[in-house]
């Protein structure tokens, strides 16, 4: 227990210089503590979202669909297995048409995916009810989100001319009222799509009893075989937000490796610095009788604790830095969320886990070391009868 | 006080490389030293004290002959056995006290004892009377810069003597001090060897200290040219 005992009297004896490394490391600390939880926050809550409003507990898609290959979803309605179409009956499963369209919104002529849906369904958290009920008089009632009234210059109560093919492969068109919009952060139900009601949407396109997509609720034990349907789970559900939460991460990664390496070069020359102002010290340490390979280790161990001490003053201030971002989240610029794509409301709240805080000390500790180590080397080369008179073999 | 054989040496011969030309620092040293002696290396600059008292405090290695220093061989002690022989059994002090500067006057002290893993209880009796030797009791928690140059050289002393070790050797211990702190240090360093039996070998051109001495060996141009033991 003496090498740590003299690396800390030493550690502590060296002053400022120790509390400005400390400080300087510190700042690498809560920086990735900070980012890293901000990752993870806006991991969790994207899928949480996307969980709530598109995937659900899993989907099952039919035949060949592909929501990135457009010329895959006319030919995708299946008709709904029983089991299914009961749980749907039920409650336990939401079944949505899909279908490609023309839409001719003030004039101008645009795509869109009119998408069906049981306008009385529980699992998806979206505005659905809007579209049955109360809009009595409306033959086929539309809610759209508001990114796609911004693009398609619609607004609520606008009838709209939609134009389709049924089943049957003839085109068929008809005039929709846009009965409500709605407000998501998932931009995958908003932009290019109008929901209508399924019952509404099988009946245009000649699909009776069909569907594309069918959405089981979060928790329900998926049946991962029914003929010509192919369950989806989030593996492939969230495959998206994960990819993008990953990409984002590197990008910040650079940030926080940079300010990292700053730190490690500032420890790196005060190693170096430390042991050529103190190779008398080193002298007289040797000619006590301390081992040369104790030696080293004081002094690695000196740079080492550099990280435990940086911990230390990182929590002083991180601390309630991190506490008050976790409560009150990191308010993003207006609009920013959706320009990068994200699936994200007004802030992000980060999320801490003692793994990300456990592996966030280790990874310091163990650069810190590693950086402490390499200019005590040197110190098997110098001749203590040097050292003592300060010179340098 | 003891007077078994201490250190030993045989054709001690030490040549720095420099260039073209080595440098011989010791050429056919014969010497033997007893427990308990108080004896002095003296010469002028360049003469080999400083290279002699290195290789008996196993600090460097003679380039032929040999040096047995309590029972060791110098020139065949790996880094280790060196390092374990200086910290059981030698002592230094140095021109420059070399004291730790970060340390407090008790924390020198005790780092010897740390490095010998004695208990704590054992550590502040054994570091309090070695103060208490030196008159620095109540300096114990001064820093080395708070200190004068008489102050930090009782440190050292101190720092050299608390392990009760077999030799302390010391590298012109008065050269940076006053006549009446040299005088005190000579003092104390007379009663530590009287009262303990510590051997003490130094290295000096010091007329204060020689006139301490009671063994004189001289060495001009890395050889013994004299040595003389003063009458009881």
């Amino acid at each position: 227990m003496i090498i740590p005992k003299l690396a800390f009297r030493n550690l502590i004896g060296n002053g400022a210089k120790t509390w400005l490394n400390a400080l300087v490391l510190s700042l690498s600390f809560v920086a990735i503590i900070w980012g890293q939880s901000l990752f993870e926050g806006m991991d969790k809550e994207m899928s949480k979202v996307t969980i709530d409003q598109q995937a659900g507990g899993g989907q099952y898609w039919a035949g060949a669909y592909d929501p990135y290959d457009p010329l895959t979803i006319d030919d995708a309605p299946r008709t709904i297995p029983a089991d299914l179409a009961a749980a749907a009956s039920a409650g336990r499963a939401v079944p949505i048409l899909i279908v490609t369209g023309t839409i001719y919104p003030n004039g101008r002529m645009t795509t869109a995916l009119l998408k069906g849906v049981d306008p009385g369904q529980k699992i998806l958290k979206l505005p659905f009810g809007r579209l049955g009920g109360s809009e009595s008089g409306v033959n086929v009632p539309g809610l759209i989100g508001t990114r796609m009234a911004k693009s398609a210059g619609l607004k609520k109560g606008d009838t709209v001319t939609v134009r389709w093919r049924t089943a049957s492969g003839t085109f068929d068109a008809a005039d929709i009222e846009i009965v409500d919009l709605f407000e998501t952060q998932v931009q995958t139900v908003d932009v290019g799509q109008i929901w209508m009601p399924l019952d509404a949407l099988q009946k245009m396109t000649g699909r009776r009893g069909e569907a594309t997509v069918i959405t089981l609720p979060t928790g329900i034990e998926a049946e991962p075989s029914f003929p010509g349907w192919t369950f989806q789970g989030y593996d492939v559900l969230l495959k998206d937000i994960k990819n993008l939460v990953q990409a984002k991460s590197l990008g910040f990664s650079i940030f926080y490796t940079t300010l990292m390496a700053l730190a490690l070069l500032a420890i790196f020359n005060t190693q170096i610095l430390s042991i050529w102002h103190r190779r008398r010290e080193i002298g007289t340490l040797i000619a006590l009788g301390m081992p040369r390979g104790r030696v080293i280790g004081l002094f690695t161990l000196e740079g080492a604790m550099l990280s435990i001490l940086a911990a230390a003053v990182g929590a002083v201030y991180g601390l309630p830095l991190l506490i008050y971002m976790a409560r009150h989240g990191w308010v993003l610029p207006s609009g920013q969320a959706d320009s990068y794509g994200l699936a994200l409301g007004k802030a992000i709240y980060p999320a801490y886990s003692g793994g990300l805080v456990v592996a966030t000390t280790l990874i310091v500790l163990a650069a810190t070391t590693i950086v402490s180590f390499l200019p005590t080397r040197k110190i098997v080369t110098l001749k203590p009868t040097d050292a003592l008179k300060g010179k340098w073999s | 006080m003891s007077r078994q054989e201490l250190i030993r040496t045989v054709n001690l011969t030490k040549i720095y490389p420099s260039g073209d030309q080595p440098i011989t620092a010791l050429r056919d040293v014969n010497l033997v030293l007893s427990g308990g002696e108080f004896a002095g290396l003296v010469g002028p600059s360049g003469s080999g004290k400083t290279t002699l008292l290195n290789i008996v405090g196993s600090l460097d290695t003679p380039t032929s002959g040999s040096a047995v220093v309590l029972g060791e061989k110098i020139e065949t002690l790996s880094h280790k056995k060196a390092a374990a022989l200086r910290n059981h059994h030698i002592g230094f002090i140095f021109q420059t006290f070399n004291l730790l500067p970060v340390y407090t006057v008790y924390e020198n002290v005790e780092f010897p004892l740390l490095l010998l893993g004695m208990t704590p209880t054992a550590r502040r009796k054994a570091v309090r009377d070695a103060l208490a030797w030196v008159g620095l009791a109540d300096r114990e928690k001064s820093r080395p810069a708070q200190l004068s140059g008489g102050q930090s050289q009782r440190v050292a002393i101190a720092r050299a003597v608390v392990k009760k070790p077999d030799l302390v050797l010391a590298d012109e211990p008065t050269a940076n001090l006053d006549a009446e702190n040299s005088h005190h240090i000579l003092e104390t360093m007379e009663a530590i060897n009287h009262d303990l039996g510590t051997t003490f070998l130094f290295s000096t051109h010091d007329d204060k200290v020689i006139r301490h001495l009671r063994r004189k060996i001289t060495l001009i141009d890395g050889r013994v040219a004299d040595d003389e033991i003063k009458p009881a």
